[in-house]
């Protein structure tokens, strides 16, 4: 029963978060199109909802160029490490109510008391698949690429860890759910970043985070004006695709992260004014629900902010995130802790 | 289904780990493969400090492995950097090349 | 459940180190011990050190190996020549280390007997057992460490900058 409850929950997962991928590259084509003024793409099914489908079509009838410089092993390792690392931080991510049938969650995966470590030990991994790939691909803008996104990713990951230490100390527990816990008596009132205080904190998770998946402002990696394709340049097809999914599945994943943490993950922002509704499949879905549009929120943001933001300069980059992000996090922790111990 | 395992497996694959890093501290030439088989013996004693543990249920036991990991990150930090300064002197890593102190 | 996967990550482990000395090129030899650290990780959990088995990955697999390919990469110093100083500790170093294996393991097995056996029933150490002991009792060693660590990041930045005269 175990088993078989596992696999169906992992692979009901699985195909929701790719198809949620997908659709959020179209998401970003549409939004950043009307931010410029223009329609995106819109000639695939009606308004354009088919173009994911086509695109990933494409990329798979492509032809695969492997280049004969490349150091083949890491060159293939490379795609692969990416997207495990992308596709693994969900697994311990829970998105619904604590309903349990026999005895198991049926929304989460794993329900781990460690949960948010693993999701920092996934992301310290997630490294690899860049570095590697712009190393082995022998090619001065990949190494340039894969030096600038290493160097940047263990900058902010310590930023990123930081940050998260005060929503831990307010909650003392590792365990997302109990995280959530924590925030579902008031509602928005005792969300992590109001009534908790952790509003700095969040803002930092923020910025860290959106260096940590190298997106715009911090997308030095991948720089197109100066880097070409940056760390996958050299890729084509299916290998180019599985950086594209793992860079949109880590905007998903951070933005679960993120929801989970600071916005109340699944409680509805009314807390305990609306009574709890008595309709078991309300009381099913509307976690479902309040969980997906704030998820949907952050991936509004990020491709808010790519529309908006200018790109900084890699010592900006460097600058910020050693003299501004890390000082703040650590002044946030021994305010949390200061207002933890004396109220 | 829950087989248990005799704690002293856990120890032996620890002591069979850290003769595989005394063996690459002798034979390799590389100083940076050299440093990586110091890493490996750090933690094949990193395992037998979480066994013990395990074995006395002995928390300080693995409050030990944390202090090892952090010595091991700032000794990872300087001996990175003297490894990068070395190869800015001499252009080589070979450790058989690097034998003199001056130049 | 167990025994099979003491054994499969053991095995891993075991692979991975040996790897670490076939390799001739050093960012092979990293990513082998990549394997290592991720295999005891999980050993680490069989045997209920479930924080300790994040730290793991977090500090060894996440950061130091990270520095590691970063050098590697950032050097990129090819495959290692065999010289004289190979093939001297070849013959000199393994008799003695095929010693000092026989002496570990004899140690361990005569003491064997009196160690029991680690199941997956056993309790696991939460991170708080783990934290009420780290700062009650060993606050001031760990207080030290973070000195330790600052002398660590200067001497780092220290050695590794470029002389450029005016420093």
């Amino acid at each position: 029963m175990f088993v078989v409850l596992s696999v169906v929950k992992v692979a009901v997962v699985l195909v929701v978060f790719l198809t949620a991928v997908a659709y959020t590259v179209l998401l970003e084509r549409k939004l950043v199109g009307r931010i410029q003024n223009r329609w995106g793409p819109t000639r695939v099914g009606p308004f354009g909802l088919l173009q994911p489908l086509v695109d990933g079509l494409k990329l798979f009838l492509k032809e695969d160029i492997i280049p004969s410089g490349v150091y083949r092993p890491l060159y293939l390792l490379a795609p692969l490490i990416a997207l495990t690392c992308s596709l693994l931080s969900i697994a311990v991510i829970p998105f619904g109510t604590t309903l349990r049938w026999h005895g198991m969650r049926l929304f989460a995966i794993s329900d781990l008391n460690i949960g948010l470590l693993i999701l920092l030990c996934v992301t310290s991994i997630g490294v690899y698949g860049i570095a590697l790939s712009g190393w082995s691909s022998n090619n001065k803008y990949s190494l340039l690429g894969s030096l600038r996104a290493s160097a940047q990713m263990i900058s902010y990951e310590l930023a990123l860890g930081l940050s998260l230490v005060g929503v831990v100390l307010r909650t003392q527990s590792l365990s997302l759910t109990d995280i959530v816990k924590v925030q579902a008596v008031h509602g928005i009132a005792s969300w992590n970043i109001f009534g908790g205080g952790q509003i700095f904190a969040f803002l930092i998770y923020l910025m860290a985070a959106y260096a940590e998946t190298n997106r715009a402002p911090f997308d030095l990696p991948e720089a197109e004006t100066e880097l070409t394709g940056g760390y996958h340049t050299e890729y084509s097809s299916m290998k180019f695709a599985m950086f594209f999914m793992a860079e949109y599945g880590n905007m998903i994943t951070v933005g679960c992260v993120a929801t989970l943490l600071f916005l109340g993950g699944w409680t509805s922002p009314f807390g305990d004014l609306i009574p709890p509704p008595q309709n078991l499949l309300v009381h099913v879905l509307a976690p479902l629900f309040w969980f997906v549009a704030k998820v949907f929120f952050f991936l509004f943001l990020y491709i808010w902010v790519r529309g908006t933001l200018p790109r900084f300069r890699y010592d900006q980059l460097m600058s910020f995130g050693w003299k501004f992000l890390l000082p703040a996090a650590m002044l946030n922790i021994v305010g949390t802790s200061l207002a933890l111990a004396l109220l | 289904m829950n087989t248990p395992v005799p704690a002293d497996w856990y120890l032996l694959l620890s002591a069979a780990l850290f003769t595989l890093g005394v063996i690459g501290f002798l034979i390799k030439r590389s100083l940076i493969t050299v440093f990586m088989s110091i890493e490996l013996m750090l933690n094949a004693v990193n395992l037998s400090f979480v066994t013990f543990a395990h074995e006395w249920h002995a928390v300080k036991g693995q409050i030990f492995v944390f202090f090892v990991m952090m010595v091991a990150a700032a000794e990872a930090a300087v001996g990175l950097a003297i490894i990068i300064s070395i190869f800015r002197v001499r252009g080589t890593l070979t450790v058989d090349q690097i034998d003199r102190m001056k130049l | 459940m167990h025994l099979v996967l003491f054994l499969i990550f053991a095995l891993f482990a075991l692979a991975g180190a040996a790897n670490l000395l076939l390799q001739k090129h050093p960012i092979n030899s990293a990513l082998s011990l990549i394997v290592v650290m991720s295999s005891l990780a999980v050993l680490y959990l069989l045997l209920g050190a479930e924080f300790l088995a994040m730290a793991q990955v977090i500090v060894y697999a996440g950061a130091i190996m990270v520095l590691f390919t970063f050098v590697v990469m950032l050097l990129n110093e090819g495959r290692e020549e065999k010289t004289w100083g190979s093939r001297a500790a070849r013959t000199v170093g393994f008799p003695a280390v095929v010693v000092l294996l026989a002496t570990l393991a004899a140690a361990i097995l005569r003491a064997g007997r009196h160690y029991g056996m680690v199941s997956l029933s056993d309790g696991i150490t939460t991170t708080q057992d783990l934290s009420k002991v780290l700062f009650r009792d060993l606050l001031l060693p760990f207080e030290l460490t973070s000195v330790l660590i600052l002398i660590a990041i200067l001497g780092a930045v220290a050695l590794a900058r470029k002389d450029d005269g005016n420093a």
